[in-house]
């Protein structure tokens, strides 16, 4: 487990992948509201030949949730960097197609953020203003 | 009768499709629509007509020379008879969307193509149509209660789900387990495993024609399902496994519904290889069609069989065993051509190695409970509550407010039937979870779709997709 600070994401992540790392399995996000810094992103990686495990984490403050993409390091962050933006609202810089994919594209709001309600919150569905 | 042909209304006019300059729905303020929206107006004509046309605004595929995946994603050749290059105009390239109520979709999933005639230029998967929170709902269910959640994720590997979920827990609690408990874990992980395994050559038969093999394989899974109803009264998403043991003892005489698993299971499974092994039509829908290599495996995070048949020699029942696994004996079917018909060999070898190990596990089954007597995590015995207050108060206390897992954060992975099945859970100290990740394995398989189907075949695209194997309650959560 390895913490780095969020401007070092992707250059620690290319280390890592030189250093045998190279196996993708798993980016995702954190939200520890009323702590400072507010997001957290974390990376898991896996080195086959020597059979070891790292896990890169990185705090992003939540006035300005941005974050390194790591796409051009690993492709298959991609869904993953989707993911996390749709659910939380965390920026990839430099990701290709930082759309959602969870969520319908025309949602308000980040669900899995902790200051999005659970419950009594109207239901959106895709143009029903136009139904009406 | 009139001899002109009208439809319904008499309206004889054809429809006509209306191409808007913009796509509808993308002139919002949120910066991706701004963004998606700007690279619309700056493409071609053609682009413009297509976002119109589908509707979908920030789904759609990026324009050609904007999508970096592409050269990724165009590294592999595809075998096949078909090799006639037609010189084609980019003018003329269409897009068809497959799904998501495509019957070989495997639930709700839709494939964007872009085709040159009969051949693949690009797919983009588009998922999200079974997103129902689940990581959220996770949030607002205790530690003993977030077994039922997570279940219902991959439905086709329910014990996998529950087992990784509660390894996790577990990890945090510090809590040690009766070998009993590991035993029955293992017998039900790998009875799912070989359930998951004969559906999938169901699925995968019927998918390219195969139809008999849709009956012969539900036929087989439908006997280790009744086990699994006998063992834990459901069919599917169980909740047996939970955090502190497993939900109750194995019932009287299940050894020998586990010997008639044993029993028939093999035989069955030699019918499916006399049929399809040597099946013309069989092999030319799967032999050299669906290749990932070995490289893009990892960079995509493909695990398990997909990543097997490819060459890559990695089980994490081998490399980082749970539940003491690692006192089986067994071996990791490993290929190497990493195409459908490697899959097919490496999952029908995965049946035999475990039932090889439910057999070691009926012979050595150790007795003891069922679960960890830690009165905080598991609850009393039912009789218990009658004689002993305490009891009744640990009782209480469980299933009012759940116990409190100390703080901190934990990956714990399995090795599912479609890859690594990882839950990654962070406890601020409270009863519930803080935030419960699933590192899902079909997630990464369809995100690696358009590597195993860019440049072949529209009729290819069913055998890769099912030879994926991906679970959408997985994908979506």
């Amino acid at each position: 487990m390895t913490v780095v600070p969020r401007q070092e994401l992707v250059e620690v992540v290319s280390r890592a992948k030189e250093d045998g790392y190279s196996t993708f399995i798993d980016l995702c996000a954190v939200d520890h509201l009323r702590e400072r810094p507010r997001f957290e992103v974390v990376v898991n990686l896996v080195d086959r030949g020597a059979n070891r495990r790292l896990r890169i984490h990185t705090r992003i403050p939540g006035d300005d949730a941005t974050v390194g993409s790591i796409t051009s390091i690993f492709p298959g962050a991609n869904f993953y960097e989707r993911e996390a933006w749709d659910l939380f609202g965390i920026t990839f810089e430099g990701h290709p197609d930082l759309t959602r994919i969870l969520m319908p594209d025309d949602w308000d709001g980040h669900p899995l953020r902790k200051d999005y309600s659970v419950g009594s919150v109207p239901v959106q569905f895709k143009r029903a203003h136009q139904a009406t | 009768m009139s001899d002109t042909p009208s439809n319904v209304d008499g309206d004889v006019e054809a429809p006509t499709v209306e191409a808007p300059v913009t796509g509808p729905g993308l002139s919002g303020d949120s910066v991706d629509r701004r963004r998606v929206h700007d690279m619309w107006v700056a493409g071609t004509e053609e682009r413009d007509w297509i976002a119109g046309a589908t509707d979908e605004g920030a789904q759609e595929l990026l324009p050609d020379d904007m999508d970096p995946a592409s050269p990724i994603q165009r590294g592999v050749a595809v075998v096949d008879d078909f090799v006639e290059e037609v010189p084609f105009d980019p003018e003329e390239r269409q897009i068809m969307n497959m799904g998501p109520q495509h019957p070989s979709t495997h639930g709700v999933l839709r494939l964007q193509l872009e085709l040159e005639g009969e051949t693949i230029h690009r797919v983009k998967p588009i998922i999200g149509y079974l997103h129902t929170g689940m990581e959220k709902t996770g949030e607002t269910l205790t530690y003993m209660q977030g077994a039922t959640n997570v279940t219902r994720m991959d439905y086709l590997s329910p014990f996998f789900n529950e087992l990784a979920y509660s390894l996790a827990v577990e990890e945090l609690l510090g809590v040690e387990l009766p070998p009993r408990a590991d035993a029955i874990r293992v017998l039900l992980t790998e009875l799912n495993r070989v359930a998951s395994h004969l559906l999938w050559v169901a699925t995968q038969g019927m998918d390219i024609g195969a139809l008999s093999m849709m009956l012969y394989g539900w036929r087989e899974r439908e006997k280790i399902l009744n086990f699994f109803e006998k063992t834990t009264g459901l069919r599917m998403n169980h909740n047996f496994i939970r955090p502190g043991g497993v939900a109750a003892d194995l019932p009287d005489g299940w050894e020998e519904d586990v010997e008639l698993v044993l029993d028939e299971v093999p035989k069955a499974v030699v019918e499916y290889e006399d049929l399809l092994n040597e099946n013309p039509i069989f092999l030319d829908r799967t032999v050299g069609v669906g290749i990932i290599t070995p490289d893009e495996c990892d960079a995509y995070g493909v695990t398990g069989p997909i990543a097997r048949a490819a060459g890559i020699n990695w089980d994490l029942r081998k490399t980082a065993p749970y539940s003491g696994i690692d006192q089986y004996d067994f071996d990791v079917p490993v290929a190497e051509h990493g195409d459908v018909f490697d899959r097919y060999i490496v999952r029908i070898a995965e049946i035999g190695e475990s039932l090889g190990i439910v057999r070691q596990v009926l012979e050595k089954m150790p007795s003891g409970d069922y679960r960890s007597e830690d009165r905080k995590v598991t609850p009393p015995p039912r009789q218990r509550i009658d004689e002993s207050m305490e009891a009744l108060i640990h009782h209480f206390k469980l299933f009012t407010e759940g116990f409190k897992v100390p703080a901190g954060d934990v990956y714990r992975a399995v090795e599912g039937p479609r890859g690594e099945l990882g839950v990654y859970l962070v406890s601020k100290g409270g009863a519930r979870p803080w935030r419960i990740h699933v590192r899902a394995p079909s997630f990464a398989a369809v995100q690696a779709l358009p590597v195993m189907m860019t440049d072949s075949l529209v009729a290819d695209i069913i055998a890769t997709l099912a030879s994926a194997d991906p679970v959408l309650g997985d994908v979506d959560r």
